[in-house]
């Protein structure tokens, strides 16, 4: 677990959440939460109490009002993830294109289920609801790469190649 | 006929030089230069635009609702949320064209008396952020946003802000919560946005497509708009095409052609794929109603239903289903309605925000019922009660989320109750891998 002290941007993401903050009319900065807790999950990988914290100091506001956001939206991990996080779409459309079947096959290849991480901390699945890619189904999103037209060779590549 | 896809494979086109070649920010020019403000409305009016993500209410009426008290700021809020399944026309035009938004953002604003404007895009699109914030720099640069833009002496500064991840963020009061940082919760209306919108000021909230519109509309006039089309389905619309079908995507259609023709010409879907037959359609995203092959080619006085907002919707919820997002996605008779139906269920459930209780109670027993009946456990009294609970969601909650919750769940049991009563009458057969039923006499079942 990191400590507190460790937990600043570097000095080029400061300069950006400087930028963001001033998107938005005087003494509504608190809108800009959204936009921070992304490049802080860029940074730290996932949304400890400790990065939230340090979020709410850069905004000025209390501490829960992050917490209560966090919790709310689904991209932020509020428990430690693996190097990537793949977020497989478990929706309707995609499952019309196999995407239950390859589902299965990323589960058994990495030998992990939905929510768990690789023992070596390399992979984590997660379930996701729809994203908007449904026309080039099954589809899975690492980060922000999208991985489209899944089949069970085309998952075995992309394990490979991120395991190297 | 096309408007916003015209030259979307022009190599290039994402930069704002190729753009304006093949006469990008022509619009922005006429608009800014040549016209007031309410007559960029009244041609937006003329047109007959509708709402593109899913409502389908006038946008020029919406936008003649935007109080105007002296001295407080007006915004336009671009809604690209995205998020119902079956639907990424928003994600496609904004990868492929972001300046096609950016110059309608740029009009309606003006249109508006907006000097701050926001797209707010779902967080998954992370990439399409970067997209459209490198095109809204390029447009600062040539001076169609900033301040004076093109020596008017109007401003407009144009920001894009990031979803977390939540579909009732494209509900418009919930996106409106969560652009101030908020959890995504959808206000009680009255007063809507148009009177206390964003930080409690008047605020219009249109979908992407509504917004990139606009400029063909002020470079060709509404009347030319509105001569596309059939009725008061006027223009083209962007249907995302998903499913079992040879050629899935975005296209771009005039409204008015047949959902036949949409399906089985080369122009478009390219037919079912190959050896299959079609079964079922849901026409506007997952929470229209889905209709079987029979019932979304023809209307029950047998005309050929055609791609509109009437004729989608002809017959009513007994036969009809909704233009909704444009979401189309076709299913062959390879498809299990009832998983299907599970996948929309659990859908909602994860996505409702949980401040009405009909919805966050409703939605988790709709899929705690349907994942019993799909998984060989249902109850013969499981059917009716999914009725009689989709029922006491429909009307009952602040925002439509409970009616898109409740309406697939209602529409899969009116039209395929008997797959309903094969899962629950054979458990042994329903729980066998890739097992469908296979309605006796049905045209996808030969």
């Amino acid at each position: 677990m990191e400590t507190k002290n460790t937990i600043v941007f570097p000095a080029e993401t400061l300069d950006l959440v400087q930028k963001i903050m001033k998107r938005y009319p005087e003494g509504k900065h608190k809108s800009a939460i959204l936009p921070i807790l992304h490049l802080a999950q860029a940074e730290w990988k996932w949304c400890s109490p400790e990065v939230m914290d340090y979020v709410a100091s850069l905004l000025s506001i209390a501490p829960v009002e992050v917490y209560e956001v966090a919790s709310f939206y689904t991209m932020f991990h509020l428990e430690p993830v693996g190097e990537h996080v793949i977020e497989y779409c478990r929706t309707g459309p995609c499952c019309l294109m196999g995407g239950v079947e390859v589902y299965d096959h990323l589960k058994k290849r990495l030998g992990i289920q939905t929510g768990e991480t690789t023992s070596d901390g390399k992979f984590t699945i997660k379930e996701v609801e729809c994203l908007a890619a449904c026309g080039w189904g099954p589809v899975f999103q690492i980060r922000e790469k999208f991985y489209m037209q899944l089949t069970a060779e085309k998952v075995d590549q992309i394990i490979d190649e991120l395991s190297k | 006929m096309k408007i916003l896809t015209e030259q979307i494979d022009v190599p290039g086109i994402e930069t704002i030089d190729v753009f304006c070649k093949h006469g990008g920010y022509q619009a922005v020019e006429k608009a800014i230069k040549k016209m007031t403000p309410d007559e960029v409305t009244e041609e937006v009016k003329k047109s007959g635009l509708r709402g593109r993500g899913g409502a389908g209410f006038p946008v020029g009426m919406k936008w003649s609702f935007l109080a105007k008290p002296e001295g407080i700021p007006r915004y336009l809020v671009c809604n690209a949320d995205e998020s119902e399944p079956g639907t990424f026309k928003d994600h496609y035009l904004m990868w492929k064209s972001p300046h096609t938004l950016i110059e309608g953002m740029i009009v309606s604003s003006f249109a508006l008396g907006a000097n701050t404007s926001y797209i707010y895009v779902r967080g998954e699109l992370m990439y399409v952020i970067h997209i459209l914030e490198k095109a809204i720099q390029e447009a600062y640069d040539k001076g169609y946003l900033g301040k004076n833009i093109l020596g008017s002496g109007y401003d407009l500064d144009l920001y894009v802000q990031p979803g977390g991840g939540a579909y009732i963020c494209g509900e418009e009061t919930a996106l409106l919560e969560s652009l101030e940082g908020k959890r995504g919760n959808p206000r009680i209306k009255p007063p809507f946005p148009a009177v206390k919108g964003v930080w409690q000021c008047p605020t219009v909230v249109n979908n992407v497509e509504s917004i990139a519109a606009t400029s063909w509309i002020i470079n060709h006039g509404g009347d030319a708009y509105a001569a596309i089309g059939v009725g008061r389905s006027t223009g083209t619309k962007l249907i995302s095409a998903s499913g079992h079908i040879r050629k899935p995507g975005v296209y771009e259609i005039p409204l008015g052609i047949t959902v036949e023709d949409f399906i089985y010409s080369d122009e478009w879907c390219g037919g079912i794929r190959e050896g299959h037959k079609l079964k079922a359609v849901v026409a506007g995203g997952s929470s229209v109603p889905i209709l079987s092959a029979e019932m979304i080619l023809n209307t029950v006085d047998g005309e050929k239903r055609l791609m509109t907002y009437e004729s989608l919707s002809d017959g009513g919820f007994a036969t009809g289903t909704m233009l909704g997002s444009g979401g189309f996605i076709v299913m062959d008779e390879t498809t299990c309605i009832v998983h299907n139906t599970l996948t929309f269920a659990r859908f909602y459930h994860h996505e409702s925000c949980g401040q009405c209780s009909p919805c966050r109670e409703g939605t988790g027993w709709m899929d705690k019922v349907i994942y019993r009946i799909e998984h060989g456990k249902g109850r013969k009294e499981d059917i009716d009660l999914l009725v009689d609970v989709a029922k006491k969601i429909e009307g009952n909650t602040i925002c439509p989320l409970g009616d898109a919750a409740a309406w697939p769940v209602a529409a899969a049991i009116r039209h395929f109750r008997d797959e309903f009563e094969w899962h629950i009458e054979h458990p042994e057969l329903a729980i066998q891998p890739g097992a469908v039923y296979m309605r006796p006499g049905a045209s996808w079942a030969q």
